[in-house]
């Protein structure tokens, strides 16, 4: 009995080992076990599930082998008497207390582990990472970089119109880039809605809690290109907003922040550009701002305007979208509203960003303003005021046509 | 535990009240019923219907999973589905269905002639259906109905939610006064109205179950009343208990919604095995073994519910110390739980064993709850547990234990009971295809999905990256197959009553328990003189 109970624990290990050898490949459509990753505590995560799926396995296998047993030899239907015991107080006693013993015994490595999360200390690096719906933005503190970083998907290939990419809804413009063998820690927290930073294979789950900030910590092990995605049901969008890290060796890492612009340069260029902005044609104002609509407020307001009142109202028709002044309408993308899910722009999109999505909300489904607004408009609101605008009535915004 | 009964009723042939003539007579009749059988048919029937919306509505989620790309739903459609598939799952179909069986059986199980409350207990139905209707109704609101899960975080749920969600909070406060109510009605009647000589520990292990689920309800439904009465107030009344810009806290509203969820879950999982620890002695011929070791792992499974609520958040960022004791407990959750399914196999061991639907049910029961079990340990290691949370690895957890755990316990219930309380046989061998084609598509649909969690995809999503298509595909197939097989069911039961075969005694041969001594079906009023107990 002892044999083969050991035999079968072999054939468990053999068994596990083939299919986190499977795993290991790359996109694996029928990957089956979790990610080994590349980071020390992704390794530790992964022996303790493989350890807790062997416990797990061997209990099974007697606790179900007994029962197939009795379920083959105890029938009615082969003659078989029924015994009449019903209590035991010592088997009682030894499945309690030895159920108890295996999980002292996982809790000590669980124990462990979960001590050498919780140590943040002396970091080389420090990124914070704060979640709003629905994109990442990332922050260097000790280098002043700091980006947003979009899903890059093509709308296209959502809605089934064009082929998915390899990548699909696991790609962004931006990605995060880190550097490997140093010790990096992430501070997570959130602009609007519980987000959670996700990434399998750096073996960091940390939920971004607005107001709240976070700790978790990694050292990347090996270069290379690392994909996760959102947790935590964040709203409308959740499942689009991936997370893709690319980690570089020193130099490399180097090169790159030196490429970055820095957090004051690219704000102050976008209220005070040291380039007079160009004038751009109306077709490609609609097929930048289409582009960005559909990646950006399509979410809420529905990539055919009709958005989904009353949360999120329709841009078709709207005394904003098709109204007077268009200062309006741009100060709307560039500050938001307080208290509502419209979120301000104004640090995340160029001044030629908002002008193609203004350009487009105004001409679009209907809304035949033919209204242009360029860069330099967009410029001249951020210049005139940082306010919010406050909510004005139909009348006094040129009302509905 | 011995039952032997000394009970034979003159039973008269009325098994239901006087009814008026009409549509009107019929409504009346069920609207102002305090009858215990009554009542409890009213809940399993809203159960079975609540079962087909809910289910269908999971079907909508497969459907749109099947393969990447948005096909039949748009992202905040889908968010509703999943946000009414899990609330009408847990408060429209497991707890009615359960407080029905309550309904029906307890008072036969202990001798009593009803239950202690009969009006209490018809408000506590009638109030469900209107809960429901205003919950239901949301859907066709504009702006929709709630989209931020049956968690409902803040401030999701709060700020950034659609205007329905104020009449999801009304009818969660419905919802709960009406199990509160029911709890405090079955704690008063196994309290006060058993046979004389049943004591504590001679009674039926359902009894036992709900007896402390009742407790448990009573303790976490006013808990929840005040989560979503918070919810409410930072919504419309200018408070910040969930907004940190205030002084509040998001996390606040997961400890307080995670107190009252992780006892709901034992709300939903004790009367399954009270059902289980009936039908397994039933058709194995042998009294079940380690009575009193069952009563005592319930018990304690009970009072570690309370203490084991921020294994949900380990993600969220608690203390290190708050990570390990939660740890801890929850772990030893899986002692009294193993205690539990020893049993069950050793009452197996050794009987003498016929496989009537009811207990194949039960024995997938055994088979694929522990399995969900065996997941739920693995989930309660925190450092392995940041790579589970909210990914479909949870999905797969937490549906094992429901459908093939509690689900399956009902329909072994309803085919153990259906024959006592119609008087009428079920149709077996659709009963065994009902159970095949179920046990098959359940591992099917819920299988994959830990494949899908541990490579990487995050529940709640409504389109997905390539390489989770198959696993995705394979899930869809076994949903479809699960939610068309159920209508087999639904057949059965509607067959059975309207024209199943008279059903001859003594029911189940190896039935043991007052309600086998009354007729079946049993009359209007149960027990009018107690029987005794030995």
């Amino acid at each position: 009995m002892r044999n083969r109970l050991f035999s079968l624990r072999q054939l468990c290990i053999a068994v596990f080992a083939t299919l986190s050898q499977i795993a290991w490949a790359e996109t694996d459509n029928w990957q089956l076990n979790m990610f080994k990753g590349v980071t020390p505590l992704s390794k530790d995560m992964y022996d303790l599930h493989m350890i807790a799926m062997i416990v797990c396995a061997v209990i099974g296998v007697i606790v179900f082998g007994v029962m197939i047993y009795s379920l083959i030899h105890h029938r009615k239907s082969k003659g078989y008497q029924a015994a009449h015991f019903h209590d035991n107080l010592k088997l009682e006693i030894v499945w309690s207390v030895i159920p108890f013993i295996i999980l002292v015994v996982l809790a000590i490595p669980a124990t462990k582990i979960l001590m050498r999360m919780d140590d943040s200390r002396d970091a080389d690096i420090t990124i914070k990472v704060v979640g709003s719906q629905w994109k990442w933005q990332y922050q260097y503190l000790d280098q002043g970089i700091s980006y947003y970083s979009n899903l890059s998907t093509p709308y296209a290939q959502i809605q089934n119109t064009q082929d998915k990419s390899q990548w699909y809804l696991l790609e962004v413009d931006k990605p995060l880039v880190l550097p490997v063998h140093k010790k990096i820690r992430f501070l997570v927290t959130s602009n609007d809605v519980v987000h959670s930073w996700w990434v399998p294979e750096l073996g960091i789950k940390r939920d971004a809690i607005p107001g709240f900030m976070h700790e978790a910590w990694a050292i990347i092990n090996e270069p290379g290109t690392y994909r996760g995605q959102c947790a935590e049901l964040c709203g409308i969008n959740h499942g689009f907003m991936p997370i893709v890290v690319n980690a570089l060796d020193e130099q490399a890492f180097n090169q790159w922040v030196q490429a970055q612009p820095k957090v004051e340069d690219e704000y102050a260029a976008q209220t005070a550009p040291t380039v007079p902005l160009k004038d751009l044609s109306y077709e490609t104002l609609m097929a930048k701002g289409k582009d960005k609509y559909e990646q950006i407020c399509g979410a809420c307001h529905k990539p055919d305007g009709t958005g989904i009142p009353p949360m999120f109202p329709a841009l078709k028709g709207s005394s904003v979208a098709v109204g007077k002044p268009i200062s309006r309408h741009i100060e709307m993308i560039l500050n938001g509203i307080s208290g509502t899910a419209m979120q301000a722009y104004k640090d995340q999109l160029t001044n030629e960003d908002i002008a193609s999505i203004a350009t487009y909300e105004r001409n679009a489904w209907g809304n035949n303003t033919g209204d242009l607004v360029q860069p330099k408009d967009v410029l001249a609101v951020r210049q005139s005021n940082g306010q919010a605008p406050k909510m004005v009535n139909k009348v006094q915004a040129g009302g509905l046509r | 535990m011995s039952q032997s009964m000394a009970h034979h009723a003159a039973h008269d042939e009325h098994h239901g009240p006087a009814q008026g003539k009409g549509v009107f007579g019929f409504i009346k009749r069920w609207l102002f019923t305090t009858n215990h059988k009554d009542i409890g048919t009213l809940y399993l029937w809203l159960a079975m219907t609540s079962f087909f919306l809910a289910g269908a509505m999971a079907l909508v989620i497969r459907a749109e999973l099947f393969e990447p790309g948005l096909q039949f739903v748009n992202p905040n459609f889908f968010n509703q589905m999943t946000t009414m598939h899990g609330l009408i799952m847990l408060f429209g179909v497991v707890m009615p269905a359960f407080t029905g069986m309550a309904n029906w059986q307890i008072p036969m199980m202990i001798g009593a002639p009803d239950m202690a409350l009969p009006r209490l207990n018809n408000w506590s139905f009638w109030l469900l259906p209107f809960a429901f209707a205003l919950l239901l109704s949301t859907m066709f609101h504009s702006g929709g109905g709630p989209n931020f899960g049956w968690t409902m975080y803040a401030p999701l749920s709060t700020k950034y939610a659609p205007a329905s969600t104020d009449f999801m909070i009304f009818s969660v406060h419905m919802m709960g006064l009406s199990s509160i109510m029911g709890s405090i009605n079955i704690i008063a009647t196994i309290l006060n109205l058993r046979a004389p000589g049943m004591n504590l520990m001679k009674m039926p292990m359902f009894v036992w179950t709900w007896l402390i689920t009742a407790f448990l309800l009573i303790a976490i439904m006013p808990v929840l009343a005040g989560a979503v009465t918070m919810m409410l107030a930072d919504r419309h009344f200018g408070t910040s208990f969930f907004d940190a810009a205030g002084g509040g806290d998001p996390i606040l509203f997961q400890h307080v919604f995670w107190f009252f969820g992780h006892p709901e879950v034992y709300v939903l999982v004790l009367p399954a095995f009270g059902v289980i620890s009936e039908v397994i002695p039933t058709f194995s011929r042998k009294p079940l073994f380690g009575y009193h070791f069952m009563v005592y792992a319930t018990v304690s499974i009970a009072a570690l519910s309370f203490i084991v609520w921020a294994h949900h958040m380990f993600t969220t960022g608690i203390p290190l110390g708050a990570e390990l004791f939660f740890m801890y407990t929850t772990m030893l959750i899986a002692v009294p739980t193993g205690i539990k399914v020893f049993n069950w196999v050793s009452t197996m061991f050794k009987g003498a064993m016929t496989f009537e639907t009811p207990m194949l049910f039960a024995i997938a029961f055994v088979f694929l709850f522990t399995i969900g079990g065996f997941t739920g340990l693995m989930l309660a290691l925190v450092p392995a547990d940041y790579q589970y949370q909210d990914t479909y690895f949870v999905v797969g957890h937490f549906h094992y234990v429901l459908v093939p755990g509690v689900i399956f316990s009902l329909f072994a219930a309803t085919y153990y009971w259906l024959p006592k309380w119609t008087g009428k046989r079920y149709n077996e061998c659709l009963g065994k295809w009902h159970f095949w084609l179920s046990v098959i598509s359940v591992n099917i649909t819920f299988f994959p999905m830990h494949f899908l969690g541990l490579a990487g995809m995050p529940r709640r999503i409504p389109d997905y990256a390539l390489q989770f298509t198959n696993f995705n595909m394979v899930a869809s197939v076994g949903a479809f197959i699960f939610g068309f097989s159920q209508l087999l069911f639904l057949y059965n039961v509607i067959h059975t009553v309207r024209k199943g075969k008279k059903v001859e005694e003594p029911v189940w041969e190896g039935a043991h328990g007052l309600e086998w001594t009354l007729s079946s079906p049993p009359p209007y009023h149960s027990f009018t003189e107690p029987p005794e107990v030995k």
